[in-house]
């Protein structure tokens, strides 16, 4: 099952390029990128290993690419997302993130159910 | 088929005519760095029109290293290196990172990769200015951080040449022994760029610019002084060029205004002008008259 989390992720994988472009463009709004990677893509683990630290001052996105190849040897069979964070008062939060590299074999996800007091019944994600 | 190219309109188009006449404008003398720069601009410009021919062109390695003594301009030059391979299309952003040792070498073991990696980083896209280069490398200290510094230099220098440009600047004997001791670098750097002194005419030419960049002017017996002061100051040690020359006028405002609180009431003319008196109140002055008492640099 293919994740999708974060923008761009109905779209076919992006290329080197298309990231470099989307990166580029976070930079000219003065967003700091960094990196992340995972090998739990679950939407509620919001914890990600962070691969360095985040990139300040950059103007130009070919070390953002590098750093992304770096990570890709490092984590082959992990999911490596990218984000770009605004520091502007009010927003200071992340304005864009987007996977970058996805394993082989993805991640497995199954619905289970459990019956609960009464008729209740609750749904659970769950590694498969 | 033969096509010809207008090289002239492909010049005009990059803007790049603009940015060396500012360049033969501003800075005064330099002439082999001025030839090296022009010869720099025309390759890429003609590598241009090679590539629009369909011609496959590698780009040129553009690595650098500016030597000469204290003053000569070498930052001031690497900072308008940055426009100038900019507008030739070479570097994609244009920005200058200017950064000594410090900013290289980390304090503990593992702290130099990724702070170099940081720099490096940070000057993708633009010019990568390395001042006193030749600090990296401490040979008396074995265990010393900066060889590893420029290890990720030279690999970053070699894989990503299309992704930035890294300026090596310091004194010529310095760079030399820098180079000797670590040859993979010398040989990936293509520009060798020495600069040379500069003479009291054009130390004059300068002094005329920076005092008009202050807003003030030199009366024609302070042109004198100044001409006099700069054959003196020549001759002692640690003469610093238009450095030197900077500190001389700084001092002289200083006496400058000393003498107008003292002269009370000032009118316009003489609150813009520096006066004969201002330079020759120099320790250089009296250091000539007495040779023997010559033990530390005057100033």
């Amino acid at each position: 099952m293919r994740i999708t989390q974060g923008t761009f992720s109905f779209l076919p994988d992006l290329t080197d390029e298309q990231i470099a472009k989307q990166v580029d463009y976070a930079l000219a709004q003065g967003w700091a990128v960094s990196i992340e990677y995972s090998d739990d893509p679950h939407p509620r683990n919001i914890y990600w290993e962070m691969w360095g630290m985040p990139m300040f001052d950059l103007k130009d996105a070919a070390g953002v690419v590098a750093e992304i190849r770096e990570c890709r040897k490092a984590h082959p069979d992990d999911y490596i997302k990218l984000n770009a964070f605004d520091s502007t008062r009010g927003f200071e939060t992340m304005r864009l993130s987007f996977m970058v590299h996805r394993p082989k074999q993805e991640a497995r996800y199954k619905l289970r159910r459990e019956e609960s007091a009464g008729r209740l019944v609750r749904y659970t994600l769950e590694r498969a | 088929m033969s096509r010809t190219f207008d090289l002239r309109a492909l010049l005009a188009e990059s803007g790049i005519g603009a940015v060396l006449d500012e360049l033969d404008r501003d800075l005064v003398g330099l002439a082999p760095v001025k030839m090296r720069i022009r010869e720099i601009a025309s390759l890429l410009v003609v590598d241009k029109a090679r590539a629009e021919l369909g011609v496959a062109v590698a780009k040129p390695s553009l690595h650098m290293c500016f030597t000469g003594n204290p003053g000569t301009g070498k930052t001031t030059v690497a900072m308008r290196m940055a426009t100038i391979l900019h507008r030739l299309g070479h570097v994609r952003k244009g920005h200058l990172v200017a950064v000594t040792r410090d900013d290289l070498v980390g304090q503990y073991i593992g702290h130099t990769a990724p702070r170099t990696r940081e720099v490096l980083k940070r000057s993708m896209g633009g010019v990568l200015f390395i001042d006193e280069a030749y600090y990296l490398y401490r040979p008396e200290n074995e265990r010393d951080y900066g060889q590893e510094a420029i290890e990720i230099l030279m690999q970053v220098m070699e894989n990503q040449r299309d992704d930035l440009v890294v300026i090596f600047a310091g004194y010529k004997h310095g760079m030399d022994t820098f180079f000797q001791s670590n040859p993979g670098l010398g040989s990936r750097v293509a520009h060798h760029i020495d600069f040379p002194d500069y003479t009291v005419a054009e130390l004059e030419a300068i002094a005329t610019s920076m005092v008009a960049s202050l807003g003030l002017s030199l009366s024609g017996s302070a042109r004198q002084a100044l001409g006099e002061y700069l054959h003196l100051r020549r001759e002692q040690p640690n003469f610093a060029n238009a450095r030197s020359l900077r500190n001389a006028l700084d001092r002289a405002r200083l006496r400058q205004a000393r003498r107008l609180l003292e002269a009370g009431s000032v009118d316009a003319a003489m609150l813009t002008t520096l006066e004969a008196g201002d330079f020759r109140a120099s320790r250089v002055f009296e250091a000539a008259r007495t040779p023997a008492a010559n033990e530390e640099a005057p100033c």
